[in-house]
């Protein structure tokens, strides 16, 4: 390894600051489990390391209204979370799936979203979840909604010097649910080969959803979901993205469009499939070919919002946070 | 440029004259000279190098060794008792038959030491979660699940 300086400050003014000395040859860190393998491989030749680790106010989860978070709260936090595990789901099923454990224990949601790979786990869920960037600078705090925020293979709109501080989300009423699917070939240690993201707000007339029927713990989404077909369930509000289908993170605008008001059923959501398949541009890689990615972005969209669905109409204490799939 | 770092290592205060670029691995093995943590690929992807600091398991070839500053660390030098005894979960190892070549033990040794110290009773879903980050290349991940669900039915 080349040498270079390690520094901890204690406060964000502090590492700004300390970015600016460096005379453009700094790097910040976080759990350092994507710089120092940069470092390792010699791609990049950083004269001093930056590291965020020690910033209290970047460690921060906050609930009161919508959802706050640090970015730099590990994976592992994340996932564990039982506030986030029952009303933002997607980021449990998506912090819960990156590298190991060992990296979960120290790899941050902000150095996955600022590392900007289309692969990006956490990607997905925060723009189903409608998140902002919070965005710390020299002139202060600016928020960025997170689709401007990804601009393409590890760039995002940060201007040097600045550091992502941390996401907000608004907060979601009873009647939304939200999944994440990582597709890989094993389960462990993988970068996706496809990402499918969906967030689900449903409107019912008269009585509240959810599934009372003790079949409904036994039974898969499909058919439950089939016996509410008299009961209209309306999509209120939707949102879709797919990471590793385009040079980066990406929502499937004319699919959320097609859904949105409409009578929910197994046969749109394929129907839905369709068009997100069709806006996606996928290209082969050493995970996966085109065609192939493009026909398991149908499947898996069709999946994510059934899975959000489920979300919605079956109970927590029926079955979380095991379903059966 | 060397500085001087302070840690807790396998219960003893520990001073070490380190480079700022470093890895906590790197200081353990050359430094050190405890090679029971095993460097395998250096990416974080084997999990051969795993520790435990504070308490969570962590690749140490990614750790940088500045960031170790007041922290508690525990090897596999660390679970021996000082008249040579092996902690249960060693022995669960051995009696279990888990142990092949044994280059990726320690590691799989401190994602279970993690593990059972966090929760004595873990589901076999949690066992394999805890080492889905270390890679055993002789294919011998029943028996290591086996050996560490035995030390957690004996406890």
């Amino acid at each position: 390894m080349g040498s270079f300086e390690y520094l901890r400050p204690a406060s964000i003014s502090e590492a700004i600051a300390l970015m600016e000395g460096s005379g453009g040859r700094g790097v910040y860190i976080a759990g350092g489990t994507d710089v120092m393998v940069l470092i390792r491989q010699k791609k990049i030749f950083p004269g001093c390391l930056i590291s965020l680790r020690n910033i209290g106010d970047l460690a921060y989860l906050n609930t009161a209204s919508g959802l706050a978070i640090g970015s730099a709260v590990t994976h592992n936090a994340i996932a564990k979370n039982e506030f986030i595990q029952k009303k933002y789901t997607a980021l449990t099923d998506a912090t819960n799936k990156v590298g190991s454990l060992q990296i979960r224990n120290v790899a941050t949601m902000g150095g996955n979203i600022c590392n900007a790979a289309p692969s990006a786990d956490t990607a997905c869920p925060l723009l189903v979840l409608d998140a902002q960037a919070v965005i710390a600078g020299k002139d202060g705090d600016r928020k960025v909604p997170i689709d401007d925020f990804f601009l393409g293979p590890n760039k995002v709109a940060l201007k040097p010097g600045e550091i992502l501080k941390g996401f907000a989300m608004p907060a979601f009423n009873g009647r939304t649910g939200s999944a994440y699917i990582k597709h890989t070939r094993r389960q462990a240690m993988d970068l996706p080969m496809l990402g499918v993201a969906a967030r689900i707000t449903i409107r019912i007339d008269g009585d509240e959803i959810g599934c009372k029927d003790a079949l409904c713990t036994i039974d898969n989404i499909s058919n439950i979901l089939r016996r509410f077909e008299d009961e209209k369930l309306v999509c209120e509000d939707i949102r879709i993205a797919m990471g590793v289908v385009a040079p980066r993170p990406m929502r499937a605008k004319k699919a959320e469009e097609a859904l949105k008001g409409k009578v929910i059923s197994e046969a749109l959501f394929e129907e839905i499939g369709e068009i997100a398949a069709s806006e996606c541009q996928p290209r082969d890689s050493i995970r996966g070919e085109a065609w192939y990615r493009r026909d398991m972005v149908k499947v898996l969209t069709r999946r994510a919002i059934l899975r959000a669905v489920d979300r919605v109409i079956r109970p927590d204490d029926m079955i979380w946070p095991e379903r059966l799939w | 440029m060397k500085k001087e770092i302070n840690f807790t290592l396998n219960n003893e205060k520990v001073t070490v004259e380190a480079d700022t670029q470093w890895t906590l691995l790197y200081v353990l093995r050359e430094v050190l000279e405890m090679t029971g943590t095993k460097e395998g690929c250096g990416y974080g992807e084997c999990g051969a190098c795993t520790v435990v600091i504070d308490g969570q398991a962590v690749n140490s070839c990614l750790y940088p060794i500045m960031e170790v500053e007041g922290r508690n660390i525990i090897t596999i030098e660390g679970l021996m008792t000082k008249s040579g005894e092996l902690d249960p979960i060693q022995k669960a190892f051995v009696d279990e038959g888990a142990v092949q070549c044994g280059f990726c033990i320690p590691g799989m040794i401190m994602s279970a030491k993690a593990l059972l110290d966090a929760k004595p009773k873990p589901t076999e879903d949690e066992i394999k979660e805890s080492i889905e980050g270390n890679l055993c290349r002789c294919t011998g991940y029943v028996k290591i699940i086996d050996a560490i669900k035995s030390v957690a039915g004996g406890r």
